[in-house]
């Protein structure tokens, strides 16, 4: 019996759900979550059907499943462009905030002179910014790609900043005494100690980064679920706009989840113990 | 005449502030190459920083501090410090934290690997290569901060009371095993303990500082025949020159009744030798 000592911090059906390995777990942790989204999309229907409501004020969700069966072929386009924009975005978001991160961390007078900036630049709605930019670059994909990595950047920079800051400046001091150049600090402390931080950051961008994509597509677009979504509503398809946003949702924490994968990967040494390897 | 390993002449410093902390009040020492030497005083004196004068990372008021006559006063890098804390890096595994210093010295990446893997048994830790630090017990965290300070190719050893946080027992095993490591090594330690149970066994040369503001109240010498064992504690000869390093350790609190400063007792005190104590 003892060979194995149960853990206590997870409940009976947890453990249960364990045999199935870790998805069966994560189904098990979000359980709930899906119980009460069934439940409100029941209600939901019920509502639509004991008023009778109009379709092109509020669909059942029984007539959105039919117009994503009538309509789903259009729709891995769309998906693509987005997820597309999105993700080039993100990476473009990555690429910049980190690179800001470092030099706002390691130059005083580039904190002064570039956080304003930074912090004033988050003021402009994405909105407003999406039209000026088909202006100046076109209307393909780097002006979208520009306004995923412009709402992007600043919690990644933010997140960045506030982990190279929580570095242990003991830790600092000692590969200083073992002979460090700023280089090997940078490599060997400062960067990896804001790993957690930049993740953080990169997980919020990366739930913002469909919308901003959708954003920058009613602007104009050839393709993307903006367009689709400007497109349904010009033609009083409220159905086709409910489909629009939960593939907009699930994109959205796919990209999430993605991203929070990549963390796991990427800081194995926050979940070593977790996992036992290694363990006694 | 053989250079001095360190050499500190004169050192003084203040940390200042709106309350200035007054901690180093004219410390001299002096090592010689492949000395055993310990630094004992009450907590607050002013070990650590006197150790972080000799890595190089903190530039004293004012003073000479040499490593084989070079000044270490703004150039860390000349010796192997292990501080306080293990600041063991968590996103490096243990042979990583082990060859870290090694590393950033210039050691080749492999060639270091060899060296750790090398010693990974002399320092009970075989197995254990691959863990996490978090993976690891205290006394086995104490060894990799040892390993590690070991690995860094410098003459002189600086270590912060690196048992300090070990329980008794796990202490006693430490002592005997330090002994071993360091007779095949026969290389320069100064060694920064508030034990002076731990500064008898281990050491060759034994400093006693004042409280802060701190100044060498007494230099013991010690020659007991080496290997020396546990049982040691319980021989007479021990025991009456604990109480002689304890009265050294009290003394100077008189000073701070008033009583002026008396010269420091160098060298009058020759402790732990098989004749009995004719002074005193
Ligand atoms: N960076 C610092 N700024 C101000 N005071 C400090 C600093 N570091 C140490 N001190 C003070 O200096 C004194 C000596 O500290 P330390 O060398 O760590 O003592 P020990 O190692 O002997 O216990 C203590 O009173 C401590 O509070
Ligand atoms: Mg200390």
């Amino acid at each position: 019996m003892a060979a194995e000592a149960p853990s206590l911090r997870r409940s009976l059906p947890a453990r249960g759900w364990r045999l199935f390995g870790r998805w069966g777990g994560a189904a098990w942790e979000y359980a709930p979550a899906l119980v009460l989204l069934a439940a409100l999309v029941g209600l939901w229907e019920l509502f639509v059907q004991v008023l009778d409501t109009r379709p092109y004020i509020l669909p059942a969700p029984s007539a959105i499943w039919e117009a994503l069966l009538d309509k789903g072929h259009l729709l891995p386009n769309h998906i693509q462009a987005t997820a597309t924009e999105a993700i080039l975005g993100l990476l473009a978001a990555a690429a910049g905030g980190v690179l800001l991160a470092v030099v706002i961390s390691s130059i005083p007078l580039a904190r002064r002179v570039l956080y304003p900036i930074i912090v004033t630049s988050q003021t402009v709605p994405a909105i407003v910014l999406a039209p000026l930019l088909m202006v100046w670059v076109g209307i393909g994909l780097e002006s979208k790609l520009i306004v995923v990595a412009l709402v992007g950047f600043f919690p990644i920079v933010v997140s960045t900043v506030d982990g190279l800051a929580s570095a242990d400046r003991d830790m600092v001091a000692l590969v200083r005494s073992m002979g460090a150049s700023r280089i090997d600090e940078l490599r060997h402390v400062l960067i990896p100690s804001a790993i957690p931080g930049f993740f953080a950051g990169l997980k919020i961008a990366a739930a913002y980064s469909v919308i901003g994509a959708v954003i920058a597509e009613w602007v104009a677009a050839k393709e993307g679920l903006g367009i689709f979504i400007i497109r349904s509503q010009a033609s009083f398809r409220i159905d086709q706009i409910f489909v629009a946003i939960g593939v907009i949702a699930l994109l959205s924490i796919a990209l999430f989840v993605a991203v929070h994968l990549l963390a796991r990967v990427a800081s194995p040494w926050k979940y070593a113990n977790e996992k036992g390897e290694n363990g006694s | 005449m053989l250079e001095a390993a360190v050499a500190i002449r004169g050192l003084r410093h203040t940390f200042p502030g709106d309350r200035p902390v007054e901690v180093l009040d004219g410390v001299d020492l002096e090592a010689a190459p492949g000395a055993f030497v310990s630094l004992v005083g009450p907590s607050g004196c002013g070990k650590s920083t006197l150790l972080q004068v000799l890595a190089g990372l903190l530039v004293p008021d004012a003073g000479e501090s040499l490593i084989e006559g070079r000044s270490t006063v703004g150039e860390p890098g000349l010796a192997a410090y292990m501080p306080q804390k293990d600041l063991l890096l968590p996103w490096r595994k243990a042979i990583g934290n082990a060859v870290l210093g090694a590393e950033i010295a210039g050691v080749g990446k492999e060639a270091a690997r060899e060296q750790a893997m090398a010693l990974l048994e002399r320092f009970g830790l075989t197995g254990f290569e691959s863990a996490w630090p978090s993976q690891l017990s205290g006394g086995m965290r104490q060894r990799l901060a040892l390993l590690r300070t070991f690995l860094v190719p410098r003459h002189l050893l600086l270590l912060d009371e690196p048992f300090g946080a070990l329980d008794a027992i796990t202490r006693r095993e430490m002592h005997q095993w330090l002994q071993e490591v360091w007779a095949t090594d026969a290389r320069t330690v100064l060694f920064v303990t508030h034990d002076v149970e731990e500064a008898l066994i281990l050491s060759d040369v034994v400093y006693v500082m004042t409280p802060r503001p701190a100044r060498m109240a007494a230099r013991f010498e010690v020659d007991y025949p080496r290997p020396r064992r546990p049982e040691i504690v319980t021989d007479p000869a021990f025991v009456a020159d604990k109480a002689r390093l304890l009265a050294a350790l009290d003394a100077p609190t008189q000073r701070q009744a008033g009583v002026p400063t008396p010269p420091p007792r160098w060298d009058r005190l020759r402790a732990c030798s098989e004749k009995p104590a004719d002074e005193l």
